[in-house]
């Protein structure tokens, strides 16, 4: 098994420095998926809420055409989902069609779990902002996935409450800083926001915008950049914040947070697009106090934001069907109807440009009646989100910032040590698994 | 526990056990073990009641009311729950009723085999093959799931109702706890009597051993059932259509929705309000089983 992951890897960066057209090693769908004779049917895991309303359209409209059928089966997200995928890989009985989260994908990849789609849905590319399509490539000539949602990452405050406290909307971390200070001098009792070392997301989504780049490819190996200057630079931020108490150092998602931000003991949030859902069971009596606004900058002449959630449509290498698949899957994200759809259905936020102010986007969401431009301003912060770079063992360094900074924002004592533990288990991890990796 | 109660005399009837009993000396509390004893009943129950209560609020009172303040949402939250897909979530509990209600049933009947064939029958291996059995009861059946998952691929029977029946029909504990009960219930008089009249071996059996051992074997039962009611791991890797989900595997699709969309929170709770239910019921009626217990026996000594 490492062995086969250390050739992808190396077959992968070979093509990249050859310019080479294709990846003969991964499994292109020219092998066996052109056989296409008579109908067809596919299996699609998914979580999206409502996507089999979203197939139906398919089922009923171009899939009737050309007799390709997808069925859904609903999963439940999240990172045992991919553990899911791949035991099933393992005994040739993956799905031909799944949703897996951006930061996923290397995973998937790296365990042969994914088929290179890139000559079915190569012309997609330019439906979608170069740095969410970069990363359905990691970097190579191939594609493995069709992007399907993005969570660019905003600023949420309540207009309200900044207004009864003089306070002013952040553009730079540094007045962020100043914000929370301020409000704690005004009314000791409440918090300009949280950090919560139980949302990874949130954390490489920071330091994402900062410009750090947590996994790269260096000749055959894998570098790791977790404790690099970028991200330490947000960890000393939110570790001084947490540390002098101008925050508090609470969990997000948990029943205490709801409470808080509905009753505006937090009067802000650091969240992605998708929060108007969120803040509408969590903090249902607050709605139209709320606005938003782009990210706090590192500097004034910046402009850039990360990524919070956000997922694709891959292609397994199971499927027996794959052109079938592939072209499921670019009908299902850049389709106009399927789009509409997908966010009437499903909440989600397109990751296809066109799409993000079209249909469901012309209007606020109902929580934000009160800001009419939500969306294209939405539309126009997701142009600006900073490019990531995943590595195969995401989730072993989600975990490891579980621990370390759940602990360390416990104490309110030095993040610093706590990304260091962070870098570490996920180089120690990624040699076990029989990966080179770069010092 | 209830066999102490047995050897004791019984207390007459509309008494209460442990009131009117013992010397009338000792009858100072103990104060410590009450104390401890009723810690430990809160730290078990509150969760039950949090759970109970918050099935009655609605997503507006959820996070925003006293936490122990009951709500008014019950009504539409199981209508909601109801609703929800085409009301799924009925589907997952038959189905829960389904593998939980003839898995245990199965396993129980299994158990029952080869308990009673290890503790009745003396043969070659037997010694060996009981201590496999122990080490089984020991191997958490987490280990199990993915082996048996590519197991049950290699004969194309994954996502299907037989891939998580089968791997919890045979459950080592319950062979384990037939075989204890059936030695210590069946007397070796008992069935060489039956051999001496003449009955066949599996007459003794489902008529002279069988009945004796109904106690252990409700237990089992229960343990079985509460097992499978409980699974998650083995479901989850097994099934991919949700159609043929348990409760578990359910309510855990209705938490895990994706970061653009909220957790269901209301439905999750009243579904697993809901899903405890089957499990109180089974308890309170199957429970009058057990106090059989050791007074059935057919020799005395």
């Amino acid at each position: 098994m490492p062995y086969t992951k250390r050739r992808r890897l190396v077959t992968s960066a070979v093509a990249v420095a050859l310019g080479a057209t294709t990846l003969a090693a991964c499994g292109s769908s020219d092998e066996d998926g052109d056989t296409q004779a008579g109908p067809v049917s596919l299996t699609y895991w998914t979580w999206t809420p409502g996507m089999d309303k979203v197939v139906d359209l398919w089922n009923k409209g171009p899939g009737k055409r050309e007799q390709i059928t997808v069925t859904v089966k609903k999963q439940a997200s999240g990172d045992t989902l991919v553990t899911k995928i791949l035991t099933a890989h393992k005994a040739g009985k993956a799905p031909d069609l799944v949703q897996a989260e951006y930061q996923a994908l290397p995973t998937l990849v790296s365990n042969d779990a994914l088929a290179d789609i890139s000559g079915e849905v190569g012309d997609a590319k330019g439906k979608f902002a170069e740095g969410v399509w970069q990363q359905t490539t990691l970097g190579t000539d191939a594609v493995y996935a069709v992007p399907q949602d993005i969570g660019p990452m905003m600023f949420y405050y309540r207009e309200d409450l900044f207004k009864k406290y003089g306070l002013k909307v952040p553009n730079t971390w540094e007045e962020f800083a100043e914000t929370a200070r301020k409000l704690k001098k005004a009314a000791p009792d409440k918090d300009l926001t949280t950090f919560s070392a139980n949302d990874s997301g949130l954390f490489a989504g920071l330091a994402q915008q900062a410009g750090a780049e947590w996994w790269t490819t260096e000749g055959e190996k894998w570098k790791v950049g977790i404790d690099d200057e970028a991200t330490r630079k947000v960890a000393d931020f939110w570790g001084g914040l947490v540390k002098e108490g101008a925050i508090d150092n609470q969990p997000m998602y948990t029943p205490a947070w709801n409470k808080a931000l509905n009753t505006g003991r937090q009067i802000a949030w650091v969240s992605a697009v998708w929060a108007p859902g969120t803040l509408t069971t969590a903090a249902p009596d607050t709605e139209g106090k709320w606005a938003m606004a782009p990210l706090p900058q590192w500097s004034d002449s910046e402009n850039r934001t990360g990524s919070w959630g956000g997922s694709s449509t891959g292609v397994t290498t199971d499927s027996k069907n794959k052109d079938a698949a592939a072209k499921f899957a670019a009908w299902l994200n850049t389709d106009a109807d399927a789009l509409n759809a997908l966010a009437k259905e499903g909440g989600i936020y397109p990751a296809s440009t066109s799409a993000q102010l079209s249909g469901a986007f012309t209007n606020p969401p109902e929580f934000f009646a009160n800001q009419p431009d939500f969306y294209t301003k939405a539309a126009e912060i997701a142009k600006t989100t900073a490019p990531s770079a995943w590595g195969p063992n995401v989730n072993v360094a989600y975990t490891a910032f579980k621990d370390a900074f759940g602990t360390a924002a416990k104490t309110r004592s030095d993040f610093a040590s706590a990304l260091e533990t962070m870098q570490k288990e996920t180089v120690a991890d990624l040699e076990k698994q029989g990966f080179e990796v770069a010092r | 526990m209830s066999s102490l109660a047995v050897r004791k005399a019984r207390p007459a009837a509309g008494t209460t056990p442990g009131t009117a009993q013992g010397p009338p000396l000792r009858r100072r509390v103990a104060l410590l073990p009450t104390l401890t004893l009723l810690l430990g009943a809160v730290y078990c129950l509150l969760p039950v009641a949090w759970v109970v209560i918050a099935a009655t609020k609605s997503g507006r009172e959820l996070f925003s009311t006293f936490t122990f303040l009951p709500g008014t949402g019950f009504a539409d939250n199981v209508s909601d729950l109801s609703a929800y897909r085409d009301g799924v979530y009925w589907q997952w509990m038959g189905n829960s009723a389904l593998y939980a209600g003839l898995g245990a049933l199965l396993s129980t009947v299994v158990s029952a085999f080869s308990g009673y064939a290890l503790a009745t029958y003396r043969f070659r291996g037997r010694e060996t093959l009981f201590n496999v059995l122990l080490a089984g009861v020991l191997m958490p059946p987490v280990i199990l799931a993915v082996p048996q998952y590519l197991l049950l691929a290699e004969a194309d029977l994954t996502d299907s109702y037989l891939s998580v029946l089968l791997p919890q029909i045979l459950s080592p504990y319950g062979v384990y706890l037939a075989r204890i009960y059936a030695a210590a219930a069946v007397p070796a008089d008992v069935v060489e009597a039956g051999r001496m009249d003449g009955a066949s071996e599996w007459r003794i059996f489902t008529r002279i051993a069988l009945p004796m051992m109904v106690p252990g074997m409700v237990t089992v039962f229960l343990f079985q059932f509460v097992a499978v009611w409980n699974n998650f791991l083995l479901p989850y890797i097994m099934l991919s259509d949700d159609e043929k989900f348990p409760i578990t595997l359910g309510l855990h699709t209705l938490l895990e929705q994706g970061a653009n969309t909220p957790a269901l929170y209301t439905l999750v709770i009243t579904g697993a309000f809901l899903a405890v239910l089957p499990l109180v019921a089974l308890f309170l009626v199957v429970q009058r089983f057990w106090s059989l217990d050791l007074l059935s026996g057919a020799v005395k000594s």
